[in-house]
């Protein structure tokens, strides 16, 4: 394959340049690639960096805001093709395997053994810090997507208890109504809409069918009554939105339920941060709950630290770094902030609240009983090829551009294209 | 681009080392800019031509398919999305700046008191980046924070103006959006043609007992042909490029519904991992902006020739 040339002779010449320039010299320093520069974030990597620096290792920032990671990627690409590539990379999904597949990532064998990385880091997530069996990344911290925020008034109000499938989610919508609010907070964005889609792929059809339909991208499946039902579903949602949700940001709409104007919002755990800001306490002035119909199942997303390959004299640090990203310590420090829960299973939980506590628990249990599936909208379930397919079908159907039967016939032949 | 300088005598056999310093110092001080672009501009065109060519996917590969990418690309609906969309979206925004631009410089032109304050009102919005303008009118015609929304609180219950969210009319607000930019440019262009024209010749239609209409209509209109060529091709390329005013405005949605080759492009290139389709569109979009141009030039050439 002429990729793996052009990427083994760019790696060469990383090497080459490397080897000349740091022969000798051991160099004690990382460059770390990565888009966490909101306070909170780049609070918790602090901790991190504060970490190696003990250990006498220089951090060198390479913050590139913006783009969820696109502008990262840009930059990442320019410095690769260089034949300088960072120490280390936040990454999602299959974006680590793309580039693992050009061969210019480092290896992490010794150390994930030494550490036991194996037993405490859950194996869908080994899935992306592994390639052919080679550990390259560093799990930072998992996120899932099929969680709902409803506002704690609201709830209250309506009175019954946690809706547990599609239906009593409905009955919950309608009683918001009454209220007078906007039901259903949504942000009217391609990635939004495809969030909430999974969710109710996995409600429906459960995690096999999500499977075999987004992972697999099995055809059959896709134009199947399942998944009919599916985009009917997300039409009579779609009912419960305000008329003005088209192109709002994620976090706009959590405001809208942290406000109280509306009742309830499909969102990854990521908005749990926008709610703690707020002042808002978890359990009272505001609920997490998975969303009706996914109970047991968790979708992730997980943010990696890609070791990229570097010189010999430069790996002792990287691997120190790979070490402390993988300490307890610091995982807990960090998914605290970002909302997310650690990458490893085996970290007490009493530094979190009742969602995080939650979340965790639910992770440790999903990776037990394989009901734990990567997120579509969120890069780990279809390289982003495939993922934008998906993403123009579904934002078009939600948006009343293609009706049920055209996004039943579209959704194959448009991943077929793409793949 | 011409480099070539002829001398205007014949370099005599005993020329001075000076003298010929100076016949070349033209094509000295123009040779680095004229290399830069030379390889930023035409080589990396045919570097995308190239690309569009593979299959290249996130990082350019260098196999040549042939035709494959073109063929994805015809087959997308996102193209056709976009061909229609700047189709609309180009032929609305140029006929309403140029209609615009010519109404207010012949206002203008009247001779009235306060020009020189009002020509720079109408020239200011092209100072603004296209983001800013996005943004500004983003926020004004959503309906939950501008316009709509102020009315309602002024008493007018009943007015509805959601363009900005609906799928049918939103590429009609990328047009509102940059028409407002660009037709004070415009009317500037129109401006100018019409202080070139020559005074006596009105006065002698005056004489004549012509109406101002038909004044305008048979003899300043047709006079301004050079600013309406000049506008026509200022403002389709303006189109055919127009991406961050699409972008800041409605993001390419609702859905898809504001979706143009240029965001097409970018998204393709970047962030779908589909490079070589990105590059097919770059191509299509070249080839259309040269449909243009190339007829402009021929055209212009010609004339300058006569």
């Amino acid at each position: 394959m002429t990729i793996r040339m052009i990427a083994k002779l760019a790696a060469g010449t990383a090497l080459a340049s490397l080897a000349a320039g740091h022969a000798i010299a051991q160099d004690n320093s990382v460059e770390v690639l990565h888009w966490w520069t909101a306070g909170g974030e780049a609070a918790a990597l602090n901790v991190l960096k504060e970490n190696l620096e003990a250990q006498g290792i220089t951090w060198n920032d390479m913050p590139v805001a913006g783009g969820a990671g696109g502008n990262a990627m840009t930059a990442l690409r320019a410095r690769v093709t260089a034949g300088d590539s960072p120490t280390a990379v936040q990454m999602l999904g299959f974006d680590i395997r793309d580039w693992a597949e050009l061969g210019v990532v480092g290896n992490l064998n010794d150390l994930a053994e030494e550490e036991g990385w194996e037993a405490v880091i859950p194996a869908a997530l080994q899935d992306f810090s592994r390639y052919d069996g080679q550990w390259i990344a560093a799990p930072v911290n998992v996120h899932s997507t099929n969680w709902l925020w409803i506002n704690g008034d609201a709830f209250q109000a309506y009175g019954g208890g946690e809706p547990q499938s599609l239906d009593e989610l409905y009955a919950m919508l309608d009683a918001f109504e009454e209220q007078g609010i906007t039901p259903l907070a949504h942000g009217g964005q391609a990635w939004q809409d495809t969030t909430m889609w999974e969710n109710v792929v996995l409600a429906v059809g459960g995690i096999d069918f999500y499977r075999d339909a987004i992972i697999d991208a099995n055809a059959d499946a896709l134009s199947s009554d399942t998944m009919r039902e599916v985009f009917d579903h997300m039409t009579r949602l779609a009912g419960y939105f305000d008329p003005n949700f088209s192109g709002r940001d994620w976090n706009l709409a959590s405001a809208m339920v942290i406000e109280g104007d509306a009742g309830a919002q499909q969102m990854g755990d990521w908005a749990k941060g926008e709610f703690l800001r707020a002042d808002l306490t978890p359990g009272e002035d505001f609920m997490c709950m998975r969303f009706p119909g996914t109970q047991g199942n968790v979708l992730f997303n997980s943010d990696q630290f890609v070791m990229f390959e570097v010189g010999e004299g430069a790996r002792d640090a990287q691997l120190a770094m790979a070490s402390a990203v993988m300490d307890p310590a610091f995982q807990v420090a960090f998914n605290t902030v970002k909302g997310s829960v650690p990458a490893r299973t085996d970290i007490d939980d009493t530094e979190f609240d009742a969602c995080g506590k939650q979340g965790m628990a639910e992770l440790a249990e999903a990776a037990a009983n394989d009901t734990l599936a990567g997120s579509l909208a969120h890069g780990h379930a279809q390289p982003a090829a495939v993922q934008e397919a998906f993403f123009d079908v579904v934002t078009q159907h939600l948006n009343g551009q293609i009706s049920t039967d055209e996004a039943l016939e579209r959704l194959p032949q448009a991943i077929a294209a793409a793949q | 681009m011409t480099l070539t300088v002829e001398p205007s005598t014949p370099v005599r056999r005993h020329a001075s080392l000076a003298d010929r310093a100076r016949a070349f110092l033209p094509k000295i001080v123009l040779a680095p800019s004229f290399a830069l672009i030379l390889f930023f501009v035409y080589g990396f065109i045919l570097w995308t031509l190239y690309l569009s060519f593979t299959n290249s996917r996130i990082l350019p590969i260098y196999e040549l398919v042939g035709f494959d990418s073109y063929v994805r690309l015809w087959s997308q609906p996102n193209w056709h999305m976009a061909i229609k969309n700047l189709a609309i979206f180009g032929s609305l925004y140029i006929f309403f700046c140029i209609a615009l631009g010519l109404l207010l410089a012949i206002l203008l032109d009247q001779r009235i008191r306060g020009e020189g304050v009002l020509r720079p009102i109408f020239l200011y919005p092209m100072a603004l980046s296209f983001i800013v303008t996005g943004t500004a009118w983003k926020w004004f015609l959503n309906p939950g924070l501008g316009l709509e929304r102020a009315m309602h609180q002024l008493g007018w219950t009943s007015f509805k103006f959601d363009w900005l969210i609906s799928t049918d009319m939103a590429i009609y607000t990328v047009v509102i959006a940059g028409v407002w930019q660009a037709s004070g440019f415009v009317m500037a262009m129109f401006l100018a043609g019409l202080r070139g024209i020559d005074g006596e010749i009105i006065k002698a239609a005056q004489i004549d007992g012509a109406s101002t209409f038909s004044i305008y209509r048979r003899i300043i209109i047709p006079l301004l042909r050079p600013a309406f060529l000049s506008a026509v091709i200022v403002l389709s390329h303006m189109a055919i490029k127009s991406y961050d005013l699409v972008i800041a405005l409605t993001g390419g949605g609702p859905g898809n519904a504001t979706e143009l080759p240029s965001t097409f492009m970018y998204s393709y290139t970047f962030t779908r991992s589909q490079m070589a389709v990105g590059s097919a569109s770059a191509v299509m979009m070249l080839m259309g902006v040269a449909a243009i141009m190339i007829p402009y030039l021929y055209s212009e050439l010609r004339e300058r020739e006569k």
